[in-house]
C-alpha cells in the first residue's frame, strides 16, 4: 500500500466483461505497475452477461454467473466503486468525474462502457413494462413480470430477442415475437435455416408476427398492448425491445475523443488521446464494431499488453461465430454467408432429420457456415475458416464434417453425441469418451488445454483434437468457447508459432533465453513443449550460428536413438534408398550378437532396426556400425528419415527411370537436415508405385517423360494421399524442386506440424507458386537448404562414438555399492 | 544421521540436465537446475516407470520422456492433474562437488 502514491493510476470506466478481462490480463503481465480503480454503474462485481439468457430461462442463478466477486477486487488491491457512474472525462486535468461530482485523477484511462439496447422511438416507449435486455436489473424485472402478468411481446427476432422470448416462455408467459423482416436472425442465418428455426420454436409454443412493423406502444400507467403498421393490435403486459445495441460512447464523445459508430481506436486499442484506451462493445476498430465476447477478449489481451508497456501485440480484427443459447435447438453460424458472384455454396438439407448445412466457399476457402440441427462440426468449420485453410481437396465431403473426412482421427464416427461412453477418442493415450465427459463435468473444465491436462486426451499427436473439442462443445453446450484465434505455442506464452518465428528473424534472436526474455515467456525455462520448438526454430533460422541446445532436445534426438518403453533404445543405421550390401548386413549381425541385442527387425522404411540396446552400449554399437561404413538413419529425428525406393529401370521390366538411383541421390543430399516434423520420401519407378510414394511427405512417381512430384501425403494416424505438385523432366530438376519444397517447409512449418498439415494450412497453390512457378525463389530456397546442410551433415553417431561428443550423456555419474 | 556420499563434480552434470547414479537398489537420477541446484530422485516415473533422467528439465521440474508426466524435483510429486510420487534423496553441492545421501527404503521399494 505504501507505494500507492508513486504508482501510476489506471482508471477503468465500466465494470463489464471487456474491461475486467483487460484488468485480469494486465495483472498477469504487470501486477504492480498500476494502482487500479474501477467504476461500474451496476451494483455488482463482474458477471457473465452472456449467461443472462439461461438465468432468465431459470436454468442458472445470478450467483452461478458471477465471474469476479467483490472479494476478488479486494484480493487484487483494486478499488471497486460499484453503483457509481462516470458523467464526465476531463482530459485537461486528466480526471474523471462521477455523477456525485467526485473527481478522480488518472494517468491512464480505460473506457469499457459496453453498449445500450436500442429503444425504438415509439410513442409509449417510456411506459412501465417496456424494457431492454441487457443487465441483471432487466432480468429481474422480466422475472417479476412473469409472475404478475401473462402476455409478453418481444420486439426483434435476433439472437437476443429469441433468447428473451424463450426465457419468458419458460417462465410461463404467452410470448409473441415481432420481427420487421421475414427471416429470423437474418444477420446470422439464411432464409432456409431461419425457417427451420421458426418452425421448431413454433412447435414449442412461441408465436411470431412477421414481417411486421411496430407503430405504437399502448397503455396509460403501464403498457397494455402494441399496435402495428397494419392497424392490428396485440395485448401486452410486458414489452421487451431487442432490436439491437448501440455502442455507448456519449461520454467519450463529450470529452472530444473521435467517435463514429463507436469510439475509434488504433490497433493497440488507443483512442485519439494516447493516454486513453477503449475496449469492448463501445469501440470501433477498423470500421468494425463487435457484439460478441470472443473478439472483445482478443482486444482485452492486446490492450493489457500495451498498458503493461510490453508491446508489440496488435489487434487486427476478429471473425466471429454464433450459437443460439436455447436449450434443445442446435444452431451455429459463422462468417459471411451472403451470396455473391465469386462465392460457391455447398448445401445439405435433410428435412426428415431437421438438418440443414450450408458452407460458403470463396477462393477454395471457407468464408461462412450456417448449420442447423447438427452443429457438431461448427467448431471444426470455424477453425478452417479462421485458419484460411485451402479445402479444395476435401470439397466433395466437406459438408459431412470432420469425422467423415477422417480429419477427426477416428474414422466411421460421425457424431460424438451418438458415440457410446466406451468409444475411444484419443488413440494415443487410450482415453474414451466417458472419461472425457466425466472429467469435464467433475472438474469443471472449459478449454481444450484443461481437458488435455486432466485426461491426456489430445495431448500427444493431436489428431483427435477435433473430436475432443466436439465432446467439450457437446458436454458444455452454450458455455463452450472455442479456442482463441491464434493458438499460443504452449502454455508458457501467448504468442503463436508464427509470431515466434517472425520475431526471431526480425529481432535477430539467437538463443533460447533471448527469445524467452524478449517475448516475455511466462515460465523460467519454458517446458518440454516450447524448448524443443524454439531450439528447432533457431537452428533452422541461423544455420551455422546457433549452437544446438542438447538439453532442449527430446531424449531421442539428444542420444540419437529411440527410447523404448523399458528405457532401452533402438538403433537404425541408414541404408541409402533401402539398398544394402553383404558386408553391411554382416556388420549388423555381428553387432547384434556382440551386444546381445534381443530384437532385429525390418522396418517399414526399408532398413533394419536393432531393438533393446542399453544406453551405455550405444557408443560402442555405433562405433562398430561406423567401422562398416554406416551412419545414423535419424530414425528418431524430426528430420529426414527414409527414402523408400523400388528397383526401377535397373531391374524391373516396367521401370521407366532409375528410381533407386534417384532415391539414393535425394537421401545423400538431404540427410541430416532438421525439419519441423519427420519427413519421409518415396520414389517409384513407374505408376504401379511399388514404393508407395503417394502416401509420403514427398513422393516421386517416374514416368516415361520425366518425374511427377507429389507431396503432403500421410500414412500414420491419418491416411492421406499426396497432392500433385508438378512434373519435371530431369533428375536435377526433381532434386531442386524437392529440396526447395522442404526448405520452405523448414522455414514456415510449425514445430511438430507434418508437411500435409502445413500444406492444409498454407494452401497448395501458395506453395506451388513459390516452389514451382517462381523459379528465382526456388533457387534461393535451394541455396539456403544447401547452405544449412554444410553444418548438418556430420554423422552424430561418429561424433559420439569416437570424437567424445557428449561423453557424459552415456555413462553413469557414479556407481554406488551400498552396504 | 545423514550419510553423505561424494558422487562427482557439479560440472559433470549439464545445466538443465541429469546424470544417473547406479545403486544396487536401482538408478538414481541427479538433476541440475539452471541456477545450479541439485536434486536426486529415483529414476522411475510414478506413471509407468519411465527413466526421468532422460527427460527435459525446466525450472525445478522434469518431464518424463515416455508420456510427459511432469515431476517436481524437490518433492518428487507429479504436477497436477497427474498423480503419483517418486522417492527423493537428499543431495547437495559443496565447492563444486555433488553429495548424495541415499534413502535406503526408497531405493529398494
Ligand atoms: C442477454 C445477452 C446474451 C448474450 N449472449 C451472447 C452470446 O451468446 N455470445 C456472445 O459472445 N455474446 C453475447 N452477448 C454479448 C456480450 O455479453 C457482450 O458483447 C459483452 O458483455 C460486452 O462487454 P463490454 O465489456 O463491452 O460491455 P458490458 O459487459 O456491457 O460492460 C459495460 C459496463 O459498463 C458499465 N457502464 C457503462 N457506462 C458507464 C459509466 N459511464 N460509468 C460507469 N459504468 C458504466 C455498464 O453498466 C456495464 O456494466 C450477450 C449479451 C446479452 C445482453
Ligand atoms: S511402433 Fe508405432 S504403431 Fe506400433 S505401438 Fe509404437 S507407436 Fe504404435
Ligand atoms: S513401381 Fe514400377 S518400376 Fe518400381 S518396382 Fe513397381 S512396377 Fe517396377
Ligand atoms: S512413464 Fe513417465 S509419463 Fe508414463
Amino acid at each position: 500500500m505504501l507505494d500507492k502514491v508513486t504508482k501510476r493510476k489506471l482508471v477503468v470506466i465500466g465494470n463489464g466483461m471487456a474491461g475486467i478481462r483487460t484488468v485480469e490480463a494486465l495483472l498477469e503481465r504487470a501486477p504492480d505497475l498500476y494502482d487500479i480503480t474501477v467504476f461500474g454503474s451496476e451494483p455488482y462485481g463482474n458477471y457473465n452477461r452472456i449467461l443472462l439468457s439461461p438465468v432468465l430461462a431459470g436454468e442458472k442463478t445470478v450467483d452461478d454467473i458471477m465471474l469476479n466477486t467483490v472479494d476478488w477486487y479486494e484480493d487484487n488491491n483494486i478499488t471497486l466503486r460499484k453503483g457509481e457512474t462516470i458523467s464526465m472525462i476531463d482530459r485537461r486535468t486528466c480526471e474523471v468525474v462521477t455523477d456525485a461530482g467526485d473527481r478522480v485523477p488518472y494517468d491512464r484511462l480505460l473506457i469499457a462502457t459496453g453498449s445500450n439496447p436500442i429503444m425504438l422511438p415509439l410513442p409509449g416507449k417510456e411506459l412501465p413494462g417496456v424494457i431492454g435486455f441487457r443487465d441483471i436489473y432487466d432480468v429481474d424485472r422480466m422475472i417479476k413480470a412473469s409472475t404478475d402478468y401473462r402476455n409478453a411481446v418481444v420486439i426483434g427476432g435476433g439472437l437476443l430477442g429469441l433468447e428473451a422470448a424463450n426465457g419468458l416462455m419458460k417462465r410461463g408467459m404467452n410470448v409473441t415475437v415481432v420481427h420487421l423482416l421475414d427471416t429470423l436472425m437474418e444477420r446470422q442465418l439464411d432464409p432456409v435455416a431461419g425457417g427451420l428455426l421458426r418452425k421448431s420454436l413454433e412447435e414449442r409454443g412461441m408465436v411470431f408476427k412477421m414481417p411486421a412493423q411496430t407503430q405504437a406502444i399502448l397503455g396509460e400507467d403501464r403498457v397494455t398492448g402494441v399496435r402495428f403498421g397494419d392497424g392490428t393490435e396485440l395485448p401486452a403486459d410486458l414489452v421487451v425491445m431487442a432490436v439491437g445495441i448501440r455502442p455507448n460512447f456519449e461520454l467519450a464523445k463529450k470529452a472530444g475523443l473521435y467517435c463514429e459508430r463507436g469510439i475509434v481506436v488504433s490497433d493497440t486499442m488507443q483512442t485519439y488521446d494516447g493516454r486513453i484506451y477503449a475496449v469492448g462493445e463501445c469501440v470501433q476498430h477498423r470500421r468494425q464494431t463487435y457484439g460478441l465476447v470472443a473478439p472483445l477478449f482478443d482486444q482485452a489481451k492486446v490492450c493489457a499488453n500495451h498498458l503493461a508497456m510490453k508491446g508489440f501485440a496488435t489487434y487486427d480484427g476478429s471473425v466471429t461465430s454464433t450459437k443460439l443459447k436455447v436449450t434443445g435447438i442446435d444452431l451455429f453460424s459463422a462468417g459471411d454467408f451472403a451470396p455473391g458472384p465469386d462465392k460457391e455454396e455447398i448445401v445439405l438439407q435433410d428435412a426428415n432429420r431437421g438438418v440443414y448445412k450450408r458452407i460458403i466457399l470463396k477462393d477454395k476457402k471457407i468464408v461462412g457456415a450456417v448449420l442447423y440441427g447438427d452443429t457438431i462440426d461448427g467448431p471444426w468449420y470455424f477453425q478452417h475458416l479462421r485458419d484460411g485453410t485451402d479445402v479444395s481437396h476435401m470439397r466433395e465431403r466437406l459438408v459431412f464434417g470432420a469425422a467423415n473426412l477422417g480429419d477427426g482421427g477416428v474414422s466411421g464416427q460421425n457424431s460424438v453425441a451418438a458415440m457410446s461412453d466406451e468409444t475411444e477418442i484419443c488413440g494415443c493415450n487410450g482415453v474414451c469418451k466417458g472419461a472425457i465427459v466425466k472429467a469435464i463435468s467433475d472438474k469443471k473444465l472449459f478449454t481444450l488445454d484443461d481437458v488435455r491436462a486432466h485426461t491426456k486426451a489430445s495431448s500427444s499427436c493431436g489428431s483427435c483434437t477435433g473430436l475432443v473439442e466436439q465432446v467439450l462443445a457437446f458436454t458444455l453446450g452454450g458455455d463452450y468457447s472455442a479456442a482463441p484465434k491464434v493458438k499460443p505455442l504452449c502454455k508458457c506464452t501467448d504468442h503463436s508459432h508464427d509470431d515466434v518465428r517472425r520475431v526471431i528473424v526480425e529481432q535477430q534472436l539467437k538463443t533460447i533465453p533471448a527469445v524467452m526474455r524478449f517475448m516475455e515467456w511466462k515460465t523460467l525455462n519454458g517446458c518440454h513443449s516450447c524448448r524443443p520448438a524454439l531450439n528447432y526454430y533457431l537452428l533452422a533460422t541461423w544455420p551455422g550460428e546457433y549452437r544446438d541446445d542438447q538439453q532442449s532436445r527430446f531424449i531421442n534426438e539428444r542420444v540419437h536413438a529411440n527410447i523404448q518403453k523399458d528405457g532401452t533404445y533402438s538403433v537404425v543405421p541408414r541404408m541409402w534408398g533401402g539398398v544394402t550390401t553383404p558386408s553391411e548386413l554382416r556388420a549388423i549381425a555381428d553387432v547384434a550378437e556382440k551386444f546381445n541385442i534381443p530384437t532385429v527387425k525390418v522396418t517399414g522404411g526399408q532398413r533394419i532396426d536393432l531393438l533393446g540396446v542399453k544406453k551405455e552400449d550405444l557408443p560402442a554399437v555405433w562405433a562398430d556400425l561406423n567401422d562398416a561404413g554406416m551412419v545414423s538413419g535419424h530414425a528418431y529425428a524430426k528430420g529426414l528419415r527414409t527414402v523408400k525406393t523400388c528397383v526401377g529401370s535397373e531391374w524391373c521390366r516396367f521401370g521407366t527411370q532409375d528410381s533407386t538411383g534417384l532415391g539414393v541421390k535425394l537421401e545423400k543430399f538431404m540427410w541430416g537436415s532438421w525439419t519441423p516434423a519427420k519427413v519421409k520420401l518415396g520414389v517409384s519407378g513407374c505408376p504401379r508405385n511399388c514404393a508407395e510414394a503417394t502416401c509420403k511427405d514427398v513422393g516421386v512417381v517416374c514416368v516415361d517423360s520425366g518425374y511427377e512430384i507429389h507431396f503432403a501425403g500421410a500414412a500414420g494416424l491419418h491416411i492421406k494421399g499426396t497432392e500433385f505438385l508438378t512434373k519435371v523432366e530431369t533428375e536435377d530438376e526433381t532434386l531442386e524442386v524437392i529440396v526447395a519444397l522442404t526448405q520452405l517447409y523448414r522455414e514456415e512449418g510449425w514445430y511438430l506440424e507434418r508437411m500435409y498439415k502445413w500444406c492444409d494450412r498454407v494452401g497448395l497453390e501458395q506453395i506451388r507458386k513459390r516452389v514451382v512457378d517462381d523459379v528465382a525463389n526456388r533457387k534461393a530456397l535451394f541455396a539456403r537448404f544447401a547452405h544449412s546442410q554444410q553444418f548438418a551433415q556430420t554423422d552424430p553417431w561418429a561424433e559420439r562414438a569416437s570424437r567424445g561428443v557428449d561423453r557424459n550423456e552415456f555413462a553413469p555419474l557414479a556407481e554406488l555399492e551400498l552396504a | 544421521m545423514t550419510n553423505w556420499i561424494e558422487i562427482g563434480a557439479l560440472d559433470d552434470i549439464p545445466r538443465l540436465g541429469s546424470r544417473v547414479v547406479r545403486t544396487p537398489g536401482g538408478n538414481i537420477a541427479v538433476f541440475r537446475t539452471e541456477s545450479d541446484e541439485v536434486f536426486a530422485l529415483d529414476d522411475r516415473c510414478p506413471h509407468k516407470g519411465g527413466p526421468l533422467s532422460q527427460g527435459i528439465v525446466h525450472n525445478k521440474r522434469v518431464t518424463c520422456p515416455l508420456h510427459n508426466f511432469v515431476i517436481e524435483l524437490a518433492s518428487g510429486q507429479a504436477v497436477a492433474p497427474d498423480e503419483g510420487c517418486t522417492h527423493t534423496h537428499p543431495a547437495k553441492v559443496e565447492n563444486g562437488i555433488v553429495w548424495l545421501s541415499v534413502r535406503q527404503a526408497a531405493a529398494v521399494s
